[in-house]
């Protein structure tokens, strides 16, 4: 089932995406081997193809989900079909989560040009970055654009930015966002900064002022200097900006930089996913940081996901030999 | 005793009964016939495509037409429904808020039509859209211009309508969303500044017209069974309000400061289990809201004894009447001043209230007002709280209900037969009749009046006009309450209210729960991924506690859930949990409407191959829910179920049921 169900998608069969979703997010043995398969045969074609990416982050109640839904609507005008992710903090204690509440404006009728999925961001079993790096990949190939909505303020923009082409840090008026970011020390992360609710008038003039000076500060390679758009959500306000804005970043990138950008954090991906699999110890053990870049340079490999399988058995292996030597 | 012997006796309060079904033609026989009986206002109930502002031939009124309610969607709709009662003599209340300065221009245009000026008539609309956005779910445009909508109706009022309420400040439905009564009276007041402060900064309605705006503004209270708390509820209201308009709005008439106030009983404690219980619950809480002279009512509509089996039949509304008439006309109570003034256990129960109740209202205003704690969800968040501490009080048996968690042995009740014959059914038919009505409506009107009407309704609200001129020259040109309710939502754009179902899980401790939960992480084990579950509202229906409740409650046994809250088409509700990938579909559904939109979704699963089992609540009579059952719905529940807990594991036996892995 697992390459017939990648095949489905990559013909953007719609009624296959569901099923890829659920199955990635299954822990049973014989769904992860599935998993793993319908993934790394997805990651061949969309690794430096399918879907542009676009990360939408931002405090709590920022408008990320509000302005997600103008955005959405703005791409099917164009005909673009869209895969959306929205990740939700879940409870600790119970692992109850309550998500949704993201409708925040009437869309009208089902469109089935539009997916969304929520997850929560409980301790899964392959971490929340792994699960959401399946769930980017999987609508990759069926849809035209993802959107990934994540909550964060200077923690977790990193792991969004490994996701995505364009992350888009959502900032509201007189929030105090760009303290974080320079606590955090990432002033360089977000590609296009929106200040958010404009239609709340100066206050919002003047936090975008200050992001301009804020985030011109980051140390970038390249060009690109992080536009600060404003924007209300609600009434409509910029978006023809924060559009050209998107579209800016992306041409910025080129196809060379958009290819090292998605590298990068496939990379990312399969680093961390060992690390937290086996530790520094067990990477030690296997070869160390040096042998795993020259693994990840080596072009046989485009899927992350099958690396991760293969590389995983090899540290397995590598232990059971230590282990077993007095 | 006659007349002669008797004591002199207040005028009694206006009595009314909240009502209005299937047509206009059949309301005004219901109303004509409540007037014979002794009622002495009206109270107009509209149907939520009329609240809404969708005609009745809209996909989305499909089912709803002269459900709950009396469909008027143009002129000749309004001049039906008020045929033969005529308006300078009545006072008539009408519940409409989003849409309420259509329905007001429609009625300022029937009375013209009847020969009665603007000047001469007398009554209420509700208009209140905060409470809209925290309870009652019958907004549609964002806040800021909701407000601008309310406040130009004052603006207008003040000077065209004098004798009108333009603007009914409601606490009533927040207590039905389970607010205590401290956040009754605080945000009833933050709500009432909300109004003021807009109306303030009007540039057309000077500064020494503000006392008459503050004395026009009126408020709709609810009265609980603790009555004796609703009572000095009532008091504290009535003091808080007159420092309000001497303290913020320098209102120095203490006549103008006066609270002026109409009264729904609570409904949301009137039972399902041994239903006749509830007529002795409203006995009490009308006794409450007329007991204390000073703080006495000026309008009371009562629910009936079958609230929660459905809509009531004239007979249960006569006999809800009866009871205002008994205690107005048979007891001495309105022989006395006010029976509380110099109780110390009052003065200081008053006083606590008000203490607290303004705290509460500081928090508020301190983050921006009503406005702002509609959307930053800070109310409805505490709403829902305070609904969730109830619904646990009565599923521990903490809180007494009787008949319900307590002295639940009962002989057969001789008022509900086997044959759901004892509420009021609307016939089918209702809404196909209406669409016919309107289409030869639309079918004879001249449609360049139309155009040219909406065409300014349009350029007046651009230009920041009043929107009541151009409103009632188009309910004159024949324009239909969708029409004038598009042109709005293209100028305005549509709102979502936010849901006030937060993520973080709340500290339950008690062993049924942990049980539950620990049956929910099994059941994820089983199922290779943590049970989720989407709680969906399908329709216009506005009843978001109970749904609210089981999210909160699935979310707190440890379940994932997707609860995008209320309105959704069909057709969002299949879609959404396909994408979403849920193991299992909750409906919740209070307005009537449940044959046709349960049976519109299951059907949508059907189309896309989705088989996933669903569960439902609300107000669905036996007979419904053997109909439903059969069509594939595994559970169906109604208010006296009331162990959330105990649902809960039965959802978790139907999804593993289902899943072929129990
Ligand atoms: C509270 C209430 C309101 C509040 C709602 C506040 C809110 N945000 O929810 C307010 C005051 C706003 C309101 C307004 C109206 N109401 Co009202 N309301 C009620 C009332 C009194 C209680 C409902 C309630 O909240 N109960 C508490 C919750 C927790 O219980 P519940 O929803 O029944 O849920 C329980 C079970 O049913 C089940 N359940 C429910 N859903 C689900 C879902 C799942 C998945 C599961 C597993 C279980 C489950 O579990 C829950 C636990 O016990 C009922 C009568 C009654 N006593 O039941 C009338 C009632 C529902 N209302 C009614 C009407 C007509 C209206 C209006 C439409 C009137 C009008 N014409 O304007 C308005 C408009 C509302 C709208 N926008 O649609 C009618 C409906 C008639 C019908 N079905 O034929 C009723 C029955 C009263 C009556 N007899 O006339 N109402
Ligand atoms: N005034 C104004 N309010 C907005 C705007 N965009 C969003 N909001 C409001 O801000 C609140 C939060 O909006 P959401 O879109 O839910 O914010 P979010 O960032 O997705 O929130 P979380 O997912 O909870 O972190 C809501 O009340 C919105 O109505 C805007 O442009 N202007
Ligand atoms: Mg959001």
């Amino acid at each position: 089932m697992g390459r017939d169900l990648a095949a489905r998608l990559l013909a953007r069969d719609r009624a296959a995406v569901a099923p890829a979703l659920n199955l990635v997010d299954d822990h049973r043995p014989e769904a992860r081997r599935e998993a793993t398969a319908v993934l790394a045969a997805l990651e061949e074609k969309v690794l430096f193809g399918g879907a542009r990416r676009i990360g939408l982050t931002g405090a709590p109640g920022a408008g990320k989900s509000t302005l997600l839904d103008a955005l959405v609507r703005r791409l099917r005008s164009h005909d673009q079909t869209l895969g959306v992710v929205a990740v939700d903090p879940s409870s600790q204690r119970t692992g109850g989560a309550l998500l949704g509440d993201r409708m925040r404006v009437r869309s009208g009728a089902a469109d089935p040009g539009v997916f969304i999925r929520s997850m929560a961001a409980r301790e899964r079993l392959g971490g929340l970055a792994e699960a959401a790096r399946a769930s980017v990949t999987i609508l990759a190939a069926a849809f035209d654009v993802v959107l990934v909505e994540t909550v964060g303020v200077g923690q977790s923009e990193g792991e969004v930015a490994d996701l995505v082409d364009t992350l888009v840090y959502v900032a509201q008026p007189g929030a105090g966002d760009l303290v974080q970011f320079m606590k955090a020390g990432i002033l360089e992360l977000p590609d296009v900064v929106v200040v958010n609710k404009a239609d709340l008038g100066l206050l919002a003039e003047r936090t975008a002022n200050e992001l301009k000076a804020g985030f011109g500060l980051g140390e970038r390679n390249g060009a690109w200097e992080p536009p600060v758009v404003l924007v209300s959500a609600r009434d409509g306000t910029g978006l023809d900006e924060l559009e050209t804005a998107l579209q800016g970043h992306l041409e910025s990138l080129t196809a060379e930089g958009l290819q090292t950008r998605r590298r990068r954090g496939r990379d990312a991906s399969v680093r961390k996913s060992l690390e937290r699999r086996y530790g520094s110890h067990g990477l030690t053990v296997w070869g160390g940081q040096a042998k795993l870049a020259a693994r990840l340079a080596d072009e046989r490999d485009p899927s992350g996901f099958a690396l991760t399988e293969t590389l995983g058995r090899e540290i397995e292996a590598a232990l059971r030999t230590t282990e077993t030597s007095p | 005793m006659n007349d002669a012997t008797r004591p002199e006796r207040d005028r009694p309060w206006v009595f009314r009964t909240y009502s209005g079904h299937s047509s206009a033609e059949a309301s005004n026989a219901l109303y004509r016939s409540n007037l014979a009986k002794g009622q002495t206002g009206l109270s107009v109930a509209f149907d939520l495509p009329t609240q809404t502002g969708y005609d009745s031939d809209h996909p989305l009124a499909r089912g709803e037409v002269g459900k709950v309610g009396v469909p008027v969607g143009h002129i000749d709709d309004m001049e039906v429904l008020f045929r033969e009662i005529p308006l300078d003599q009545m006072n008539t209340s009408m519940t409409i808020n989003a849409t309420a300065a259509w329905l007001l221009a429609l009625y300022v245009a029937t009375a013209e039509r009847q020969g009665v000026a603007a000047d001469q008539l007398r009554g209420t609309t509700q208009n209140d859209l905060i409470k809209e956005y925290l309870s009652r779910g019958t907004y549609v445009f964002p806040p800021e211009p909701s407000m601008r909508l309310i406040s130009d109706m004052v603006a207008h009022s003040v000077n065209a309508i004098p004798k009108w309420n333009p603007v009914n400040i409601c606490s009533y439905h927040l207590q039905e969303a389970g607010a205590t009564p401290v956040q009754e009276i605080a945000y009833a007041m933050a709500n009432a500044i909300a109004v003021l402060d807009a109306v303030k900064a009007r540039d057309d309605v000077p500064d020494d017209v503000l006392p008459e705006v503050f004395a026009r503004i009126s408020f709709f209270l609810n009265a609980g069974i603790r009555f004796v708390e609703e009572i000095c509820k009532g008091r504290a209201m009535t003091e808080l309000w007159d420092e309000l308009g001497r303290d913020r709005y320098g209102v120095t008439d203490p006549k103008l400061r006066r609270f002026r106030y109409g009264v729904q009983v609570n409904s949301l404690g009137l039972t399902e289990a041994q239903p006749e219980n509830n007529v002795i619950r409203i006995v009490l809480e009308a006794l409450g809201v007329t007991f204390s002279k000073k703080a006495r009512c000026r309008a009371l509509q009562l629910p009936a004894w079958n609230e929660a089996l459905g809509l009531p039949r004239p007979w249960d509304q006569q006999w809800s009447l009866r009871i205002q008439q008994i205690l107005a006309y048979e007891t001495d109570l309105l022989e006395y001043p006010d029976l509380l003034d110099g109780s110390h256990v009052v003065e200081a129960k008053v006083e606590e209230l008000k203490k607290a109740a303004q705290e509460e209202l500081d928090r508020v205003l301190a983050m921006g007002g009503a406005v702002a704690a509609v959307e930053n969800a800070y109310m409805k968040q505490r709403l829902v709280e305070s609904h969730t501490a109830r619904l646990r009080a009565i599923e521990s048996g903490e809180l007494p209900i009787v008949g319900v968690n307590s002295y639940t042995e009962t002989e057969p009740s001789p008022l509900v037969g086997d044959d759901d014959a004892s509420i009021l059914k609307v016939d089918d038919a209702a809404e196909r009749e209406q669409i016919e009505r309107l289409n030869a409506f639309r079918a004879k009107r001249n449609d360049a009046d139309v155009k040219a009407a909406l065409q300014g309704l349009h350029d007046a609200l651009s230009n920041g006009e009043n929107v009541m001129p151009p409103s009632v020259r188009a309910a004159h040109a024949g324009v239909t309450g969708g029409e004038w309710a598009d042109t709005l939502r293209k100028l305005f754009g549509e709102y979502r209210a936010p849901t006030g179902v937060v993520a973080r899980e709340a500290q339950v401790a008690d062993e049924a729960n942990q049980q539950v939960r620990a049956r929910v992480v099994a059941c994820g084990e089983k199922l290779g991924r943590p049970l989720k579950i989407l709680v969906g509202k399908p329709g216009l229906d506005g009843h978001s506690n109970g749904a609210e409740q089981i999210a909160v409650k699935a979310r707190d046994v440890g379940m994932e859930v997707v609860y995008d809250g209320i309105r959704l088409t069909p057709g969002e509700i299949v879609q959404s949990a396909q994408d979403e990938g849920v193991h299992v579909i909750g409906l919740s559904i209070l307005s009537g409407s449940h044959l046709v939109l349960v049976l519109d979704v299951l059907e949508g699963m059907n189309k896309v191959g989705l088989e996933i089992p669903m569960v439902i609540g609300g107000i669905i009579p036996e007979e419904d829910a053997k109909t439903l059952r059969e069509a594939g719905v595994k559970r169906v529940y109604t208010p006296k179920d009331f162990d959330l807990t105990r649902i809960m594991g039965e959802v978790v036996d139907v999804v593993l049921a289902s899943a072929g892995v129990g």
